[in-house]
């Protein structure tokens, strides 16, 4: 079984058409939904987490892109901009995956790309803004 | 026996000066013992990196041709607006300030995104900032209006003034409501979810000379980057409150106003900050230097963060309505664990002061000292510590009767 993390662009023709479903019932996928963001006529964007045996999965996403859904990696959509960071850890206890962490020696926070779920909680925590979601 | 700052002075010119930071000091001082440590050491380095409400920076601008008198008139930064009652030539912006077509907490919570601190952090950075000035005219400063981009470097004095910063010791703020509260301690999630604190803790100048035995007016200090200048205490200074047996203040007491020449600082050290739903401000660096004079300040030096405890409150009650009554008392060394226990519950905890970033500037001061690049000096005068009868008034409302 493999899981990853990823965001569904979707072109205006695509929003209308039941996409995950068909993930689920064909390709036999759990697909757990973290963010989505669509509108009618407009693009679209999905957050998910899904889970699967490889073949399966990577199957499922070869059949997403060819509908003309751009998938790429989670991580590349949250930007953790380290020179605005102050290291004052007012993310770290709001962050539910603990995909920011400090170093509690050094006191040094950290981002952890591959445990974030892009809940955006961050977002508001930080009083530098140094966390981004392109969402 | 007892050192003098000229004593400690002469050895910097020499390059002989013994420094530590406030948290190598724990170590030195175990292992010397405190005599031996107190011979041996000369001055001992704290610093702090936090959110600082208090803060501003005043300017002169130069005369324009024909003249404007800014005083009595309006000034904005990039449109958040500066205080012109002054002079023709001078304001005062606030770390604070708010554009006025900011919503603020219309649309709740607010976003606060650039105000006061940003318009400082931006100047420092070097860029050009646009300044937009009425004013009424008179005969000998006819021009009513001035639209002009400035700059750190064109400006005659770019001053930091801030009149309470380095509060020594904090409250540690939760939340005991079922709603998010969006608070100047950050975002405090329901039922305890989330515990923050604000101080450096074994790094904070303050809690490194708890009584004022060492500063005071006129002490030289790390500020912003550069250098800057104790004031004296700052706004709502309150020697007065419970202390351990060791003399640390177990809740916020003594504070500081300080300045310093902006035109020397950097943006590393000053940034501009925002706080969702409650507003904007700057965050400051500062490092006090502490010299040890005797046994007594050394000891004080060594303050652990496990020594150091802070109220924990209640933001969505007792802060507000002005009940002084903690949840309980936490020391820092929980609180840079991660977690603290209230009400028999586990809270994570988070900072909004980096101790990182005091490090760092522990760090630095200590090297510009050891390079003789930085001079102790002694106070005129030192803070008012415990026997100076200060005592801190909450406000007494005398309504005015309508008639």
């Amino acid at each position: 079984m493999q899981k990853r993390r990823v965001v569904f662009n979707y072109p205006p023709h695509v929003v209308e058409q039941p996409v995950i479903s068909k993930l689920v019932k064909d390709f036999d996928l759990t697909v757990n939904i973290l963010r989505a963001h669509i509108t009618p006529k407009e693009e679209g964007r999905l957050v998910l987490e899904i889970t699967g045996k490889r073949q399966a999965l990577e199957a499922g996403l070869h059949y997403i892109k060819e509908l003309g859904v751009e998938v790429q990696p989670l991580a590349q959509d949250v930007k953790w901009y380290e020179d605005r960071c102050t290291h004052c850890t007012a993310c770290v206890s709001i962050c539910p995956p603990k995909a920011l962490e400090v170093n509690r020696t050094t006191m040094e926070v950290s981002f952890k790309k591959e445990r974030c779920i892009a809940c955006g909680l961050c977002i508001s925590a930080c009083p530098y803004r140094a966390m981004e979601i392109l969402f | 026996m007892a050192k003098s700052i000229e004593e400690i002075n002469e050895k910097i010119k020499k390059g002989k000066v013994v420094v530590f930071t406030a948290e190598e000091i724990i170590d030195v001082g175990k292992q010397k013992g405190v005599k031996k440590a107190a011979q041996e050491v000369d001055v001992v380095t704290t610093g702090t990196f936090g959110p600082m409400c208090s803060s501003g920076a005043y300017f002169n601008l130069g005369h324009t041709k024909p003249r404007i008198k800014l005083g009595g008139g309006k000034v904005y930064l990039n449109d958040v607006p500066a205080y012109t009652g002054l002079a023709a030539a001078d304001f005062f912006i606030g770390a604070t300030a708010l554009p006025e077509d900011d919503p603020r907490n219309k649309i709740y919570p607010g976003r606060f995104s650039y105000g006061g601190g940003h318009v400082i952090e931006e100047l420092v950075s070097g860029r050009d900032v646009r300044l937009v000035a009425m004013a009424y005219g008179t005969d000998c400063y006819p021009r009513k209006s001035l639209e002009t981009y400035i700059s750190l470097k064109d400006l005659n004095e770019a001053v930091l003034f801030n009149i309470r910063n380095a509060y020594q010791n904090y409250n540690v703020a939760v939340n005991l409501s079922d709603r998010v509260l969006y608070t100047y301690m950050g975002m405090l999630q329901p039922r305890l979810g989330n515990a923050n604190y604000c101080s450096a803790g074994q790094l904070s100048p303050l809690l490194n000379d708890p009584y004022y035995k060492t500063i005071g007016i006129g002490t030289r200090i790390f500020l912003g980057g550069g250098i800057g200048y104790v004031v004296g205490s700052g706004t709502q200074h309150n020697p007065n409150v419970e202390r351990t047996e060791k003399g640390v203040p177990k809740m916020g007491a003594g504070t500081l106003s300080v300045k310093g020449d902006l035109k020397m600082m950097s943006p590393k050290w000053l940034r501009g900050t925002s706080f969702i739903g409650y507003g904007s401000t700057l965050t400051i660096g500062i490092g006090i230097p502490i010299p040890i004079l005797d046994e007594e300040i050394l000891e004080y030096t060594m303050v652990r963060d496990e020594d150091i405890w802070a109220p924990v409150v209640d933001y969505s009650e007792s802060y507000p309505q002005m009940i002084s009554e903690p949840l309980g008392w936490v020391n820092y060394k929980e609180l840079k664990s991660g977690k603290i226990s209230v009400q028999g519950k586990e809270v994570p905890t988070s900072g909004l002061s980096s101790y990182f970033k005091a490090r760092e500037i522990a760090q630095i001061l200590k090297e510009w000292i050891q390079m003789g690049k930085f001079f102790l000096t002694k106070p005129v005068e030192l803070l008012p510590s415990v026997d100076s009868g200060i005592i801190f008034k909450p406000f007494k409302e005398r309504p005015i009767k309508k008639r």
